[in-house]
């Protein structure tokens, strides 16, 4: 379970200042959304990963410098009878991975649409990555690096080649992520009315919730 | 057996075309040696005139050898070429047999496309690696299982099959069609049709056609009451409200693409349905613990909760512990066991519920089908992953104020050590009853208090020796579902069955106030199994408490009634 205890918060540190964010995964089914969060939060792979149904909540944490970020990770499920859905998760998210599948090119037009949604309706300060999954696949690959990363350039998004099965570049991606993300977000009023963005170092909120894994 | 084995000449020996006539027996014996009579026990329902069964004439009683009820119900007999599928003489047809002869043409006119099969989303993910969506429709080994299910829609095009891809049936589902819409031209509904080996029972459900092909002996009652549960596994997904409005927006739309990767639930559904007799019974099973421990854990459901929170469900091992439920909610409309029985199944058909806390909308169809529940589901126990807790809101907003219930009860549970003693329980051994000759039995309670907002539940031991292995736990189960199939017969409903069967004894009971089925070892003799059942009975009474939920916990989450 520890295999990334390097990038994990042991939660009681009180001199590093703690933030906490709300990340969504978005795109097509079956492109690896799951994979790269439980790659992620437990270390863990599965090829036979089943359906997410609704969406998953998970949380994990990644220590950067002095600070300790915090995801709370919104995983959808990928179908199409849960699209209509996708804003009861992404509203309030201050990041999103939008997830393709490198072997097949239909889900890189489908990453394209959820990010132009996401740029239309999410939060307007959303840090937004592209993730190109299965780069393990490589043999089989349908969507060129280059064709990916001109899009992502030209649309303002990060942009990385993962693979949740050899965990090539997963935590990579969340830590660039953690990098972009504003590290007073926590403190600021308008996020902490929301139920979320709760300063962990409060004794009450640290007790109400416990990190994934743990 | 006047079966005919002819190539040219498939028979439909009789086709129900409505509901005004009931089989007159859904009898099928096929051992003479099973006797079968009734006794009258001591202590039986007043005036109830009990029927005595004669399986001999029973089976001149079969509806297979009689020209059906002329006055109401017309007997169809037309062969094949009737069907709009004139004269293929692909002469393949091993068979005489409709149903088998009409599936068979449906899949030679695929056999060039099955091969190649059509990509479709799901086709090439791991994600969906089932075993049966690889398998080869034209087998003799398709055609050899004991049920299939099929789902449709109103244009044909086909949505689910138990077995095989569905791009490999799509002409057999298109011939299913055409014998639904050719009867329906008549003005008339297709219900069911009898061959010598299989039944087929059609359902239609809005825009969606059901079907299911069946050579198990089965009442057409309980074939449609599965397909009914076929049906509401979709709903539960899409809700009856959006898929009418799919279909009348669109005729042919393929409802495949809504219910991707859910087949594996719709699989899991079918498999339940043969092998936990909650379905047949409509009932739901208790995981049997001590009262006392219930009620801790009721009133823990009842402490943590919040605004529209409407059901507090806790399950384990796939078997439920306690169900906690709005107040006011259920004055209105009680958790049907069916509804239960869809989340139990959702829940033990993937293992994605366990990757973290869920948030999904689900429909409860026989509560409401046009209408989410948002659901917020979580194992209380990872790894393990056998404790699961379901909070069922109406607002689709409050997540975090459900997790925050859950964390709650999860300290709660804690406190009191309470995963620690659920690990413990268990399913009990009918040795526990102290009845020697009694091997099995399903005991289904009417009088229950606060019957009218009661969930309906059952009580089972573990299916033990000789019932351990899965054919003869199936073989068990199928001589119930024969026994349930009489007892509820619609044209001659019966109150009891003794009935003496090659490696068992049998009897099932009826009264106003329990629903009984008992199976006993072959050589128990009349007197003895009298004894058994008052004793029995007498175990059930005095173990109620721990066996049943008594008193279902309520709570009130209303904003207006509500603490906060």
């Amino acid at each position: 379970m520890s295999a990334r205890g390097n990038a994990r918060t042991n939660g009681n540190l009180p001199q590093t200042k703690i933030c906490q964010f709300k990340l969504v995964l978005l795109g097509d089914m079956a492109v690896g959304k799951s994979s790269l969060v439980l790659r992620f939060v437990k270390g863990q792979f599965d090829e036979f990963q089943e359906t997410t149904i609704g969406a998953a909540f998970l949380a994990q944490s990644v220590c950067l410098d002095d600070t300790t970020v915090k995801f709370e990770i919104w995983d959808t499920a990928g179908q199409e009878r849960y699209h209509s859905l996708a804003p009861m998760y992404y509203r309030g998210a201050q990041a999103a991975i939008v997830v393709f599948d490198i072997t097949k090119p239909e889900t890189f037009e489908r990453a394209k649409a959820w990010v132009k949604e996401l740029q239309r309706q999410a939060s307007p300060n959303i840090v937004i990555a592209l993730a190109g999954n299965k780069s393990d696949l490589a043999d089989k690959r349908l969507v060129e690096y280059e064709e990916a990363q001109t899009y992502a350039e030209d649309t303002g998004l990060l942009f990385m080649e993962t693979s949740a099965k050899t965990a090539m570049n997963v935590n990579e991606l969340f830590l660039a992520i953690a990098k972009k993300m504003p590290k007073t977000d926590t403190q600021n009023p308008t996020h902490a009315a929301r139920h979320r963005g709760v300063n962990l170092q409060d004794p009450d909120a640290q007790s109400s919730r416990s990190c994934c894994g743990n | 057996m006047n079966k005919m084995e002819t190539t040219d000449s498939p028979v439909i020996t009789s086709l129900h075309q409505s509901d005004k006539n009931e089989r007159q027996s859904e009898n099928n014996l096929d051992s003479i040696s099973e006797v079968e009579d009734l006794i009258t026990l001591p202590r039986m329902e007043r005036g109830k005139e009990t029927t005595l069964i004669d399986t001999s004439s029973e089976d001149n009683l079969n509806p297979k050898y009689l020209p059906v009820d002329i006055q109401k119900e017309e007997t169809v007999v037309f062969d094949v070429s009737e069907t709009g599928k004139p004269s293929e003489d692909n002469g393949h047809e091993d068979s005489g047999e409709f149903v088998v002869a009409m599936l068979a043409r449906g899949n030679l006119e695929e056999q060039g496309v099955c091969t190649k099969r059509i990509s479709s989303p799901l086709s090439e993910t791991p994600l969906e690696a089932s075993s049966h969506w690889d398998e080869d429709v034209t087998a003799e080994s398709w055609r050899q299982h004991r049920k299939h299910v099929f789902v449709l829609s109103e244009a044909g095009k086909p949505i689910y099959s138990r077995y095989g891809s569905e791009e490999a049936l799509s002409s057999t589902m298109g011939v299913m069609m055409a014998l639904v819409s050719f009867i329906q031209s008549g003005d008339n509904i297709i219900r069911s049709v009898y061959s010598d080996e299989h039944t087929v029972v059609f359902m239609q459900q809005g825009p969606l056609v059901l079907v299911s092909v069946s050579s198990t002996r089965q009442s057409e009652q309980q074939l449609r009451n599965e397909l009914l549960y076929v049906y509401n596994q979709i709903v539960s997904m899409l809700t009856q409200a959006s898929i009418t409005r799919i279909f009348e927006h669109k005729k042919n739309y393929d409802l495949r693409r809504l219910l991707a990767g859910s087949e594996k639930i719709l699989d899991g559904l079918l498999n339940l349905v043969d092998f936990d007799p909650s379905f047949l019974l409509s009932a739901v099973h208790c995981l049997p613990i001590a009262s006392s421990f219930r009620d801790s854990l009721s009133q823990i459901l009842q402490k943590a909760i919040t605004p529209n929170l409407v059901f507090s469900i806790l399950i384990a091992k796939n078997q439920l512990l306690t169900i906690a439920q709005e107040k006011m909610v259920i004055e209105d409309a009680k958790l049907d066991p069916s509804d239960l029985h869809l989340l139990l199944n959702l829940i033990g058909a993937s293992s994605a519920f366990q990757a973290g806390e869920i948030w999904t909308p689900i429909c409860l169809p026989s509560f409401n089908p046009d209408c989410y529940f948002y659901t917020y589901i979580s194992y209380l126990d990872p790894p393990e992953c056998t404790v699961c807790l379901l909070l069922l809101s109406t607002d689709n907003e409050a997540f975090y104020a459900v997790a925050e219930c859950k964390r709650k009860i999860e300290e709660a549970m804690q406190a009191q050590n309470a995963l620690t003693s659920i690990a413990k329980a268990q399913s009990y051994s009918v040795s526990q009853v102290g009845v020697s000759d009694l091997r099995h039995f399903m005991y289904k309670p009417f009088d229950v208090p606060d019957n009218h907002h009661q969930l309906t539940q059952f009580t089972s031991p573990e299916m033990e020796a000789p019932y351990d292995s899965e054919e003869e736990k199936m073989r068990l189960l199928d001589l119930y579902r024969d026994m349930h199939g009489r007892i509820h017969s619609a044209s001659r409903p019966l109150k009891l069955i003794y009935r003496v069967a090659a490696r068992e004894t049998l009897l099932a009971w009826v009264t106003t106030k329990f629903e009984l089925y008992t199976c006993f070892s072959p050589l128990v003799t009349k007197s003895c199994a009298i004894n058994a059942i008052t004793k029995l009975l007498r175990w059930v009474k005095k173990e109620e408490d721990r066996l049943f939920i008594r008193y279902p916990p309520k709570y009130s989450t209303t904003p207006n009634a509500s603490k906060s």
